[in-house]
Parts: structure tokens; sequence; C-alpha cells
């Protein structure tokens, strides 16, 4: 199979599946069905084509051409191919939770729930895979419109209302910053191409990149970057395999790769260490991962609380980018596909006590840990990794990132990265001592509450494998780094 | 092959007193679709040939130019005269069950006429060599749209054809005198006559008069911020067949005629740069914008807040020619394609929901995702290319209208723009979360979706938002070439 036809395939899979899982509506196992088979089928197409491809010659193929002389293409690089494989492993995991919850928590449309699932990947996809600026924008633009139902899935006043501030911050950051700078560049530089090294060349004055970088930052609200993070606790009314897979992965995520992206292939490492922006954009970033940790340590919804810290996990990734030296941008790298595992595991705990124990406040666990054990113990998993501390996925990250805030010598990045760690103790930890080791709360008063399940036990099959299944991978990426790692130096030019 | 030229306005033209004469409405219907098709197939003909192989004159009777008529095509008549026919082409047939229950049994021939004779006169300003020539078709045109408006179901179109024809009156008037007075100067009413002659009297009084009545006529036609009082009623109130016509084709013909006059005739030297009408174009295109989308955000009645956006849409346009470029003019002229596309999808879907429901407010709205999925989900992705979202075709007029803005350095115009996108999104989002998050009105009754000859021509343009939102070779080709010849190549 040639790279072009794997390229074509990796966007087609998932859309063609969304049109799959839509006739096959009337059936919900094989539609699920559908939804696991395509997704096991893209994670193989994805790894495939990493596995024979070669960066100097990279495949390339051309969708379109809606601007004169700025085509829709899509090309490969590695940190894409991370991105790509990271969602598109996840995605069937996912599935299979989402069977799970689904049917146990008694969603209705569950149609358009896959439906618009596998064109978010899709549109994922399309993200990880451009070869241009523009590419990523279309994709970035279809993924925010395609997700909108997942979020407002529940169709209530509170979900239309998430869904107003969700799109609405999404479109406004995008259209009214990025698509300017990216025109904008256009005009400057006639390419839109993802060149290692950036497209600038010195005739661009550094205060006009500076202000570039800003909007190309600033107009990624997937990135969630305060102030233009509301988005992200609000969405967090979809059911929770979207939050798990949607805003733990693919969206923040293609909101952080779009912020390294733009770092790396628009302005270059060597460009943005010399650019006044970056600086100002690593100190809002650092106030985000900062206060994203201290408003998290307030919340008592436990996914709320997750919210929050996925906002201050980002905001490492912005950070790392905008360091301006290669080692911070291997550690950014690394934390999109370190973070991916300990999140997603996290959001899947959140909903499975959810769905079984209908608990959704964190002061509401104590000593759930003895009734539902694999899932607080992956939970823990989750939590170790969100601190970063060995032997789980987030500790390589936050070492990356480590070094590379020292070797930019940025005191200011060091101090943030080590308060954070604090506070991310204080707020994964507490939730962990009271599941396995807090006495259980005696019922709430019967009649109060209709919804409590006081005699429940572990969570359904789907739901258990899947989030297990993460937590594992969470511990094995991080003895096994090597593919990430060596996709991000290939990136770094390392 | 060359009565081509002639014959895509003398068919519909000569169709419309068939119509009357036949006095049925499904023969009545029948040749109309027929004429209409046949001018689309013969505007495809006429575009191949002069992007080929150059304009194509044609000499009305074999009177030679200055004393008869001559008929002249070139790629950016061909470009227009292609919109109008193609959106007339699906309008008819989306037509015959729309107009059946909206216009009295004993009218629908005579509306049929009125249809025609406005589609021949927007046909025929694309072609005509001639101003004094393009007055006529316009005023065949407006004349034939004011019956048409005025039959509308309810009783308000009444008045508000009224109010069209008084603005519109006025406007022709002005037309008239600013072409009289071009003629006093010239002795010419030939239009490349015009244009040669033109430059050596200038520096009169008289020309600038002229010059003044003609863009103020022409701005009341185009609904051209703060000309625009007539559009939203007459819209509202118009038959769906004849609202969803008008927007897609009857503005984009007066902008034709703006470039036309302007560009063309005055040329971009004296336009532009000699009276101030770029600043006046890009200020009111600006305010149009603004206050038309503003506007929009508050409005209830579909149809109306559709109308208000066109209002913005049209100061798009202006905005692109007043930047004087030739980014900023293909802007313009890719926008008048795209902006048919949208509008014209948007239109025949509220006459579908009309079709099936009657009225169209919010309220109406309410539940429409589950009522009418097809037609419901046409006006959403209708509704996003309105808003710029790519991959549709407002997204690519967007980025060369803000393109050229940038170019100019116009930073505070590209932002207001975008600004305007963003006011988009809220009107199409109210639509949006109307039909998906409100339950049906207590009292709806169960509506099938509606007709296939209704869904037809609605996803045709649905798709065609979509197509020319990535292959833009044909739409951004042309308008580029025809931006190139109007402003220059240098620029």
């Amino acid at each position: 199979m040639t790279g072009e036809l794997q390229l074509l395939l990796i966007l087609l899979v998932p859309m063609l599946g969304a049109l799959a899982v839509l006739a096959a509506s009337p059936l919900p196992n094989v539609r699920e069905g559908v939804s696991f088979v395509i997704g096991i089928l893209l994670f193989l197409l994805v790894a495939s084509l990493a596995a024979d491809l070669s960066w100097d010659a990279p495949p390339t193929l051309v969708l379109a051409e809606p601007i004169q002389g700025l085509q829709l293409v899509l090309t490969p690089e590695p940190l894409g191919v991370l991105f790509a494989l990271i969602a598109s492993l996840l995605w069937p995991i996912t599935t299979i939770y989402a069977m799970g919850y689904m049917r146990d928590h008694h969603e209705v449309n569950q149609t358009r729930f896959f439906t618009a699932f596998a064109v978010s990947i899709g549109s994922a996809m399309g993200i990880a895979m451009a070869g241009n600026m523009l590419t990523l924008f279309v994709f970035y633009e279809i993924l925010s419109v395609a997700t909108y139902p997942l979020v407002t899935h529940r169709g209530s006043v509170e979900a239309k209302r998430a869904g107003r501030l969700y799109l609405g911050l999404l479109m406004a950051t995008s259209i009214g910053f990025m698509l300017p700078a990216m025109i904008w560049t256009w005009h400057l530089t006639g390419t839109l191409t993802f060149t290692p090294g950036g497209i600038f060349g010195p005739e661009v004055s550094s205060g006009v990149l500076s202000l570039l970088l800003l909007l190309f930052v600033l107009g990624t609200g997937k990135a969630a970057l305060m102030p233009f993070h509301r988005w992200l606790p609000a969405a967090m009314v979809a059911p929770t395999p979207v939050s798990a897979l949607l805003h733990a992965v693919a969206v923040v995520k293609a909101g952080v790769f779009t912020v390294l992206k733009v770092a790396v292939y628009l302005f270059g490492i060597d460009t943005l260490a010399s650019i006044a922006a970056a600086d100002v954009l690593m100190v809002l970033a650092g106030f985000t991962i900062l206060m994203a940790s201290v408003i998290a340590l307030r919340k008592d919804n436990l996914k709320a609380r997750l919210a929050y810290s996925t906002i201050s996990q980002l905001s490492y990734i912005v950070l790392g980018a905008m360091l301006g030296v290669a080692a911070g941008a291997v550690g950014a790298g690394m934390h999109i596909a370190m973070h991916a595992f300990g999140k997603i595991t996290l959001f899947f705990c959140a909903g499975a006590i959810l769905v079984t124990a209908h608990k959704s406040r964190v002061s509401e666990l104590n000593g759930i840990g003895r009734r539902m054990p694999w899932t607080m113990a992956a939970f823990a998993v989750g939590a170790v990794s969100m601190i970063g501390a060995p032997p789980v996925a987030g500790f390589i990250s936050k070492w990356y990132l480590l070094m590379g805030s020292l070797d930019a010598s940025h005191w200011f990045a060091v101090g943030v990265i080590v308060v954070s760690t604090a506070l991310n103790t204080a707020y994964f930890m507490p939730i962990v001592y009271a599941a396995f080791f807090k006495p259980e709360d005696a019922p709430a008063i019967s009649g109060q509450d209709d919804h409590d399940h006081p005699d429940h036990g572990e969570a359904s099959w789907p739901m258990r494998g899947a989030l297990m299944l993460t937590a594992t991978l969470a511990i094995l990426v991080f003895f096994f780094p090597g593919v990430p790692l060596a996709l991000v130096q290939q990136m770094a030019g390392l | 092959m060359d009565h081509l030229a002639v014959l895509v306005v003398i068919v519909p033209l000569m169709s419309a007193p068939v119509c009357v004469l036949l006095d049925r409405s499904r023969p009545a219907w029948l040749t109309s679709l027929v004429a209409a098709w046949f001018s689309f197939g013969a505007a495809v003909m006429l575009l191949l040939r002069v992007s080929a192989e150059g304009p194509l004159r044609y000499s009305l009777g074999g009177w030679e130019a200055p004393w008869g008529i001559e008929f002249r095509i070139d790629v950016l008549g061909g470009y227009v005269l292609l919109i109008v026919t193609a959106v007339a082409a699906l309008v008819m047939v989306f037509a015959r069950h729309s107009v059946e229950q909206e216009i009295p049994h004993d009218r629908i021939a005579r509306f049929y006429a009125a249809l025609l004779l406005v589609f021949a006169g927007l046909a025929g300003i694309t072609v005509t060599g001639d101003a004094f020539n393009l007055f006529v078709f316009l005023e065949i045109s407006s004349l034939a749209s004011y019956a048409a408006i005025s039959m509308g179901r309810d009783r308000r179109a009444l008045s508000a054809s009224f109010q069209y024809l008084v603005m519109g009156t006025i406007g022709a008037t002005f037309i008239l005198i600013g072409i009289g007075m071009l003629y006093m100067m010239t002795g010419t009413l030939n239009m490349i006559d015009l244009a040669a002659r033109l430059p050596e009297v200038s520096d009169s009084r008289t020309v600038r008069a002229g010059f003044a009545f003609l863009t103020v006529g022409i701005g009341l036609k185009l609904a051209l911020f703060p000309l625009h009082l007539w559009l939203p009623n007459a819209y509202a109130y118009a038959p769906s067949t004849v609202t969803a016509f008008l927007a897609a084709t009857a503005t984009k013909v007066a902008v034709y005629a703006l470039l036309r006059f302007v560009l063309e005739i005055f040329g971009v030297e004296f336009s532009l740069h000699a009276m101030p009408l770029d600043r006046i174009l890009v200020f009111l295109g600006l305010l149009g914008i603004l206050s038309g989308s503003l506007v929009a955000v508050f409005q209830r009645d579909l149809k109306r807040m559709l109308a208000y956006s066109s209002v913005a849409q049209i100061g798009y346009m202006v905005l692109g020619i007043g930047l004087a470029s030739v980014t900023g003019v293909t802007a313009a002229i890719l926008h008048v394609f795209n902006h048919a596309l949208m509008k014209g999808a948007l239109f025949l879907a509220l006459g579908a929901v009309a079709y099936r429901v009657g009225a169209v407010t919010l309220r109406e709205f309410a539940g429409m995702g589950q009522r009418l999925p097809w037609t419901t989900a046409a006006i959403v992705l209708g509704g996003l290319s309105l808003i710029g979202v790519p991959p549709t075709a407002g997204f690519v007029s967007k980025w060369y209208l803000v393109l050229g803005t940038l170019e100019q350095g116009l930073w505070l115009v590209a932002m207001l723009v975008l600004f305007g996108s963003l006011l988009a999104l809220i009107y199409v989002w109210k639509l949006v979360e109307a039909a998906y998050f409100k339950p049906p009105p207590a009292n709806a009754a169960a509506v099938a979706e509606a007709p296939l000859s209704m869904l037809v021509p609605v996803w045709t343009l649905v798709a065609a938002n979509i197509y020319f939102g990535l292959y833009t070779d044909v739409s951004v080709g042309l308008a580029s070439r025809v931006a190139h010849d109007l402003v220059g190549g240098g620029g």
C-alpha cells in the first residue's frame, strides 16, 4: 500500500465509518461492533503508516485547493504521527467503555453519539496529518462543529448553555484570532506549509512576529489557555466517554498540538527564543497551570476537578513549546502523549463511579475503594501520572519539561512545575486516600436521593476493562517510552 | 451559436406571454422550467466560449454598434449570467409545489409570467453592451418583481411591494438621469465607446454629477446600506420562490452593474481615486455588515433574519470593491457567486419549511430537527457557509476579503469583517438551537419531509456550497481573472 493511499484511508475510514454507524442504527450491537472494528482498523492503518515512513520523503496527499496556491494537503510528520497513534489507539478502547456507559446510563440518541464520535476522530486525524496550517484549520473547525452535538448530547437547558459557550469560545478565538493570523502569514510569506525551522524570513520584524504568535496561540481556543478556558469545564455536561476521549485526548490535544506545530514548524524553535511574546505566553501558561490547579482544589464535583486539572496540564505543553529550546519542545510533545493515558483513565473512572454508584462528588467517595477496587486502583494510577511521579507515564514528560526549563535557564518555568506538582498532589491524593482508607459514609437518608445505590459493586465489564487497559498503558509507557520519544526527538531535530 | 447571446434573454422573455396565454398552472410551470433550463444551458456554453475566445459581440437585428444595440458578453457578464440562470433553473424545479400552495390558483400562470420577466430582465442586464439597454432590462426585472412580490400570501406583501416600488423607481430614475448625463457629454450609449470617451471629459461637473446619480441609483437597487430599507420587507413577505430567486440573483446583478459602471466605464482611476468612492464604499460596506448582522440577531421571523443577513453580505461585496485592489475585487466577485449559493440554499430550504409548516418564525422552527430532518440539516449547512466555516464556500470568500484588507494594512476593517462572521454565528445558532433543543409546539401536526422536488434543488445548492469551498478553480479562477481585467494587472 502506498503512503498516499494510507493517508487517504486514515481520513476516510472514520468518516465512512460514521456512515456505517448511521446505517447500522437499528441494530445496536452491530453499530457498536462497527465502531470498534473501525477503531482497530484505523489504529492499524496509522501504525503501518508510521512503521514504513521515511521522514526525508514523506508521502503527500493533495485533497483540494480552496485558495489559489494554497492546498488542503496531508503530510505526516513525527508529532502528527504521534498524535494520530494516540488518538486512534484510545478510540477503540473508548468505544468499549462507551458501550457499557451509554447502556448502563440509559442514554438516548446513541446513534447520533457514535456517528459524531467517528466524525470527530476523523477530524482529529486530519489535524494530525495536516501538511499546512490551512488544512489544520479546516479540520480544527470541523472538529468544533462535529463535537457540538456530543457536548449538548443531553439536550437539557444546561447542555444548551454549555454548547453555546463551547462553540462560541472556540469559534470566536479561531475566527477572530487564528484566521487573521493565518491570512497575515500567508500575505507575508506566501506559504503556510509546516517546515522544520519555520517559514518566516529575516525580513519579518520581531514585533510582527510577536503579534502573530499571540494571535496564533490565543486563537487556539482548544488549548484552553486562560482566559479562553471556560468552554472546557462547561463541556463536562457531555456523557463521560466524550469527556474522556475528546476532552482528554482528541479536542484538547488538537489544541496544544496546534500550538506546538505553530511553534516548531511555522516559527521554528530558534526564532521563538527571540520573540518577546513567547515569554508573555509562557507567563500566561504558568499562570494558567497554577490558577487552574487552585480552582481544581476547590471543586467538589469530580468531573469539574478533572476538567481544571486538564486545563492545568494543557498549559504544561504550551509552556514547553514557548521555552524556545529543543528540550522544551520534546517535553511538550511527550506530555501530549503521556497526559493522554493518565487523563483518559481518570475520566473513565469518574464515569464508572457515576454510572455504578451514582456519585459525582469528591466528598461522597469515602470508602468507595472497597466496593470498586479495580476502578479506584486505576484512578490511583491516573492520579500518580498527573502528579508526575514514577513509575507512571506523567513522570517522563515532566522530566523532559524540567530539562527544557533548565536548558533555557527559565527559573520561572521550573518554579511553576515544582509548585504545580505540589498542587496536583494536594487535589488528587486525598481522593485516593479517602477511597481506600476512610470508612464508608452511611447511605443518605432515604427519600432524599432516590438515585442512591448503596449496595453497588464494581462497574460493568466494558467500563472496567477499558479503564484498566488505559491504566496499564500508562504504566507501560513509563517503562517503554521508545516510540513516542523517538518521534518527538525527530520533530525537535535532535 | 452566436445567437445564443440573444436567445438566453429572448427565450424567457417570450415565454412570459406564452404563460399568460396558456393560463393554466401546470403548462405555465413547464414552460418556465424549460425556458430556465434552456437559458442555463446557453449560459454554460456562452461562458465556456467567452472564457476561451474572449468577449462575444452580437448586434441586435444586424445593426452595427453605434446605431443599433449591441450585446456584449465578457467573462464578468458570463459569470454573473451563469449564476442567474443556474439559480433560476433550480428555483423553477422547486417552484411547482411551493407556488401551487402559496399563489391563488387562477393567478399561477401570471405569476410564472412575472417570474420569467424578472429572470429575463436580470439575464439581459448581464449580456447587454448598451448603457440605456441596461436601464431597460433593469426596469423590466424591477417592475416584474414588484408584481411578483405583491402576490405573497401575507397582505403586508402589498405594502412591502409598494415600498420597494417607490424606492426602486427612485433608483431607476437616478440611473436614467445618470445615463442621460453621460450621453450628453459623450454622445454614445455603447459601453465601450463610453469608456473610451469619458476620460476626455471626466473633469466636468456633469460627468461627476452623472457618476453620483448612477452610483446612488445602483446603490438603491443593490440595497447598499443605508439604502436597504426596502429589502427586508420585500424578502420577508414575497412568495418563497420569489424570495429565493431575488435574494440569490437580483442584488448580484446590481453588484454587476456597479462593477460595470464604476470600474469599467468610468474606470478605476476616476471612480476610486479621483472621486472618493473607494472610501465611501468601504465605510458603507462596513456599516452594512455590522448593522445588518446586528439587526438579524434580533429577528424572530426567519425570512427577515436572512434578509438582514443579505444586507450584511452585500456589505462584504461592496467592501471588496471599495478596496480597489485585485484581491478585493476578486473577493467581491467571488462572494457574488458564493452568496448566491448560500442564500439560494437557505431561502429555498425555508420555502420548503413554509410549504410543510406554514409560517417560519423562530417559534414554529422549534423541534424542526425532528420534524423535517433533511431540510433542517440543509439549513444548518447553509448557515455554516454563511458564517464562513471551512470547508464551505463562505470561508473562501472571507479568506480573500480579509487578505484584501490586510494587504492594505486595514487592520481594523479586517477585524470588523471577522466580527461580522461571529455575529452570523449568533443568528445562525439561534436557529440551530430552536431546531434541535426545543420540543415542537404542542399543537404541531405531524408532517412529512418536504417533497423531493424541493429537497433536490436545496441539496444541490448545499452540495455546491461545499464543493466550491474545496475546489475553487472555477469560482476563484474566473473571479480573479475578471478582477485583473477590471483593476488592471498591476493592481
